[in-house]
């Protein structure tokens, strides 16, 4: 009786895909982040818990109003309530579809941020967001 | 005169691509890390255009004021904070064509006037207006 002789099997992992694969990894992640961060204002955002998410980065930019009622647009710090209309009305032209984060400090006086959104009323910037921290419900 | 013909030896043209998967993998990573994935959020709100006064029917709004220290008054009488969501859903559910007029004072802190945003907004108002009493 002849024992069957064991066929060697191959035992390689076909690597040849591999680059492809991690071709579209790569893409998608470039594809996917946002390279502008800004620094903003150090503020203590208000928590809230019916809060939702912009998926739309791109078309966001910030406003950070501290509770010294400083206030930063994007990667300009140090305005006032005057400087915002040009800046924003100049944001709007690029980018008509623009939505304006309001990162204000939950201990500045809501007549200052009321303010802040008439300016942006002026400036045709109706989109806003006011930036909070989530909380889950009931947590 | 042995004269012999040099033969074209065909150079193999290739372009090693072993470390191509390495350097993919080295950017990729790069890509990674740099990419912060936890999106933006808050709370929503799309604000009426400037000048634009509509007049609408004083039964189809809902006042909420809110003071300077944090107390809340709805039609009259002043509620808690956790009461407003089921006041403002009752509300609705009567009247569809409900607008939220969330009214806070001016030296009351932004915090106060999140606070009952967030309320109404769990409450699916489906039209708020954010204001500051004239008086």
């Amino acid at each position: 009786m002849k024992i069957g002789q064991k066929s060697k099997v191959s035992s390689k992992i076909p690597t040849a895909s591999i680059a492809d694969i991690v071709f579209l990894l790569l893409i998608f992640f470039i594809t996917v982040s946002v390279f502008k961060e800004y620094v903003g204002l150090q503020v203590k955002l208000p928590p809230a818990k019916a809060t939702q998410k912009i998926e739309t980065k791109r078309l966001v930019s910030y406003i950070w109003i501290s509770k010294d009622k400083e206030i930063c647009i994007d990667d300009m710090p140090g305005l006032h309530l005057a400087g915002i209309r040009p800046i924003i009305s100049q944001k709007v032209s690029e980018n008509p579809a623009i939505i304006v984060s309001i990162r204000a400090d939950e201990k500045v006086q809501y007549g200052y941020v009321a303010e802040v959104m008439e300016k942006l009323k002026e400036a045709n910037a109706l989109r806003v967001n006011f930036a909070t921290t989530s909380e889950r419900e009931g947590g | 005169m042995a004269f012999r013909v040099k033969k074209h030896v065909k150079p193999e043209i290739e372009i090693p691509t072993a470390s191509l998967a390495d350097i993919v993998f080295l950017l990729l990573i790069f890509f990674l890390v740099s990419t912060s994935m936890n999106p933006d959020s808050g709370l929503g709100l799309t604000l009426p255009p400037l000048g634009e006064e509509v007049k609408i029917n004083p039964e189809n709004i809902l006042n909420i004021f809110v003071n300077e220290e944090g107390k809340i008054l709805i039609d009259e009488s002043i509620v808690e904070l956790s009461d407003v969501k089921n006041i403002v859903k009752e509300k609705i559910a009567a009247n569809d064509k409900l607008i939220v007029s969330v009214q806070t004072a001016q030296k009351a802190s932004y915090k106060m006037m999140i606070d009952v945003l967030d309320e109404v907004k769990l409450a699916n108002a489906p039209r708020i207006s954010l204001a500051t009493p004239q008086f």
